[in-house]
């Protein structure tokens, strides 16, 4: 058990950019253009691969303030195999910027932990580039839902 | 790996067979129970039980709709059409115990079902025959249900079921009486409470143990304990914070290729997913043999196979007990014997000991129990995927007692049916109702969030991924019609939504007062609801129910 809470918290201190979701003042929703726009720019125009990168998050959230998700990509993190950067968005929240995690090599394995807001049901994406320039994606639709009469 | 030996071996089809010369010669303990032993281990199967330690009657329901890929396979068949599916006579005992067709004739001729005092006598027998080589697992929905239940925070059934000695159980409604009684529980249970897929909340880590090893009969089995995934959003949070649930499929492929690195030569799942979500986990993860199955309450007389993972569905509330007799050699499940046992109480003895037990159990609440409160003219039951005779009663019962427009009851699939002409007693309604959040709230909402409330209910029953699907079934309502296409994607399932007494249009802008209970809030006021049933059955003594209309079902 003491092992899985150090990986935890070690995998949560890598070096994290964070972008505040739910912005006041702002009541449109993201669009599906937006967050591909995103992705766009985050690539370079290139369109991602799927594999190597894993997002795992809950099928429904148990409280959509603070949603827990994990990205991991299959990677050597040596010579050019290295993770240098995965962006998280989530198309149907006001902002769809959630978080850039950046690595090195120094950073042995490329993955992380993190914990999001989601204002409703929506697909959360994670994006990976890697230092050869490849990129891959992962999606997965995450219910935010009302609840309680299920048994 | 274990496909080409287990397609050799005699599976669908026997059933029919067995069930046609049961029902040929009289019914007794030993055609239910006599059993040709098969290979070198036996698992027993019970699940769902609700703290139902006496037999009772249990309508199956008559609609059970699937969507999407399982459209139309069990356990989405009832009625007749399950009885020819399954090659079952109709007026048969299995005709009785698996459907609900001409079922308040057939609870006369047939008898009540269940009883852990009969499940004693099954296990016992089983446990002489196979000696060591059996292990008896608990799906979990055991410790609530019932009055006793609920007045000894789920110590009656923890006893009871210590008295069977199960080798493992997983939960559900278990975390309803709160984290602080559960892990009491748990510390005092001799044997496992396996939920790999709980975590603790804050640090995101596993909370449970996952699972455990056995080996009975020379044989490792790994028993994989699987929680219900959506407990925190089905059940209140609020009662036990600290424990995150959800589905984690990749944490139960870990603990798969966990336990046959550790030399399991057969990997069990005892789940609590619902029947829909095992069949679609049983296609994701390999190296799972035997998926026994459970809250989604269907009984099957087969095994459904998906790959070569055997899903075993054992019913609810008693009334059905599995034993599947396997035969593992060389690391592999080479073949196996499946019996789905309805537990027929006037053929299956008590065990003398359990009964004991249970009347000592039941004995500061005897008096209680017996208190009739009306008779009914209709058969009450609770099954169905749109509403069921005992929710359209508490339906009314809220509208009268807490003077509202619209009436709302949960899906729930748990409670017992009373028959035609019977009275209605206190362990009857508790048995509909009993539950440690029983506030009957009585609110405004508008049509709009009433609607949301019903297209929220219907995608968690209908979402074509059952990774979506929370099981129960759609909220009852009383005091409003509405039309549902189950078909339809979120948000457009419900239309031509009307209040019953005015015959018009629900308006989405409008307020309307809604009386409903089991609400998962923290802090929700009101009455129990067996208090404001209570309170409308004291007016109204004899309960008569108009078929219900309200739903229309477009397909």
């Amino acid at each position: 058990m003491s092992i899985n809470r150090r990986q935890a918290l070690g995998l949560a201190a890598g070096a994290v950019a964070f972008a505040a979701a739910g912005l006041p003042g702002r009541p449109a929703w993201a669009t599906p253009e937006e967050t591909e726009k995103r992705i766009a720019e985050f690539t370079g125009g290139k369109t991602p691969e799927t594999g190597r990168l894993t997002l795992t998050a809950p099928e429904i959230a148990e409280n959509g303030n603070t949603v827990p998700i994990s990205i991991e990509v299959e990677s050597a993190m040596e010579g050019d195999d290295v993770v240098e950067q995965v962006m998280i968005l989530a198309e149907g929240n006001p902002n769809p910027d959630v978080a850039i995690f950046n690595f090195s090599e120094a950073s042995g394995i490329a993955a992380a932990t993190t914990r999001m807001r989601l204002a409703r049901t929506q697909n959360v994406i994670a994006v990976a580039k890697m230092k050869d320039g490849s990129t891959f994606i992962d999606k997965k639709e995450v219910k935010v839902t009302i609840g309680g009469c299920g048994g | 790996m274990a496909t080409a030996a287990l397609s050799a071996v005699a599976g669908p089809g026997l059933v029919g067979r067995w069930s046609q010369a049961a029902a040929q010669q009289a019914l007794t303990e030993d055609t239910l129970l006599d059993f040709q032993a098969h290979g070198n281990v036996t698992l027993v199967h019970l699940t769902d039980i609700h703290a139902q330690l006496r037999p009772v009657y249990f309508r199956e329901p008559s609609e059970n709709i699937g969507v999407g890929a399982v459209a139309g396979l069990p356990p989405h068949v009832t009625g007749a059409d399950f009885l020819k599916l399954y090659d079952i006579a109709p007026g048969s005992p299995h005709s009785y115990a698996l459907t609900s067709e001409d079922f308040s004739a057939l609870a006369r001729t047939y008898g009540r079902m269940g009883g852990l005092d009969r499940i004693a006598t099954i296990v016992k027998r089983i446990r002489a025959e196979r000696g060591d080589n059996m292990l008896l697992l608990d799906g979990g929905d055991t410790w609530q249900g019932s009055y006793t239940a609920l007045k000894t925070n789920g110590q009656d059934m923890v006893e009871a079921m210590n008295a069977l000695a199960p080798d493992a159980m997983t939960g559900h409604w278990e975390f309803t009486y709160g984290a602080e009684r559960v892990t009491e529980i748990i510390e005092s249970l001799p044997f496992p409470f396996l939920g790999g897929n709980i975590y603790d909340a804050e640090w995101n880590e596993p909370a449970f143990e996952a699972y455990k090893m056995f080996e009975r009969g020379g044989v490792n089995i790994a028993v994989l304990g699987q929680a219900f995934p959506y407990t925190p959003i089905a059940n209140p949070r609020w009662m036990f914070p600290n424990w995150s649930f959800g589905i984690r499929e990749e944490d139960i492929a870990a603990n798969v290729a966990a336990a046959r690195a550790a030399g399991a030569d057969l990997v069990v799942l005892l789940s609590h997913n619902g029947f829909d979500v095992d069949r679609a986990l049983a296609s994701r993860v390999s190296g799972i043999d035997i998926i026994l199955t459970g809250h989604t309450h269907d009984a099957l007389p087969e095994p459904v196979k998906v790959g070569s993972t055997l899903l075993i569905a054992s019913g609810s509330h008693g009334k059905f007990v599995t034993r599947l007799d396997l035969d593992v050699r060389d690391g592999a499940l080479k073949g196996f014997r499946h019996r789905l046992i309805p537990v027929f109480s006037d053929v299956i003895s008590a065990d003398a000991e359990m009964d004991a037990l249970v009347t000592r159990l039941r004995a500061p609440f005897e008096d209680e129990l017996k208190r009739e409160l009306a008779t009914t003219e209709t058969l009450l039951y609770r099954r169905g995927n749109f509403n069921g005779t005992f929710d359209d009663l508490i339906c009314q019962a809220l509208i009268d007692v807490r003077e509202a427009d619209i009436a709302l009851s949960p899906g729930f699939r748990w409670g017992t049916s009373v028959l035609p002409g019977e009275t209605i007693t206190v362990e009857d309604l508790h048995n509909a109702c009993a539950m440690t959040y029983p506030a009957a709230y009585r609110s405004t909402m508008s049509g709009e969030t009433i609607h949301a409330i019903l297209e929220d209910v219907a995608d968690n029953l209908f979402n074509t991924d059952p990774y979506y699907q929370q099981g129960g079934d759609m909220v009852r309502v009383g005091g409003m019609a509405y039309t549902i296409d189950p078909g339809a994607t979120m948000g457009n399932r419900i239309t031509d939504m009307t209040l019953v007494k005015t015959g018009e249009a629900i308006e989405p802008g409008r307020d309307y007062i809604v009386a409903g209970w089991a609400s998962v809030n923290e802090a929700t006021e009101g009455p129990p609801i067996w208090q404001v049933v209570e309170d409308y059955l004291a007016r109204n003594p004899v309960v008569r129910l108009e078929e219900n209309r309200l739903v229309t079902l477009k397909s």
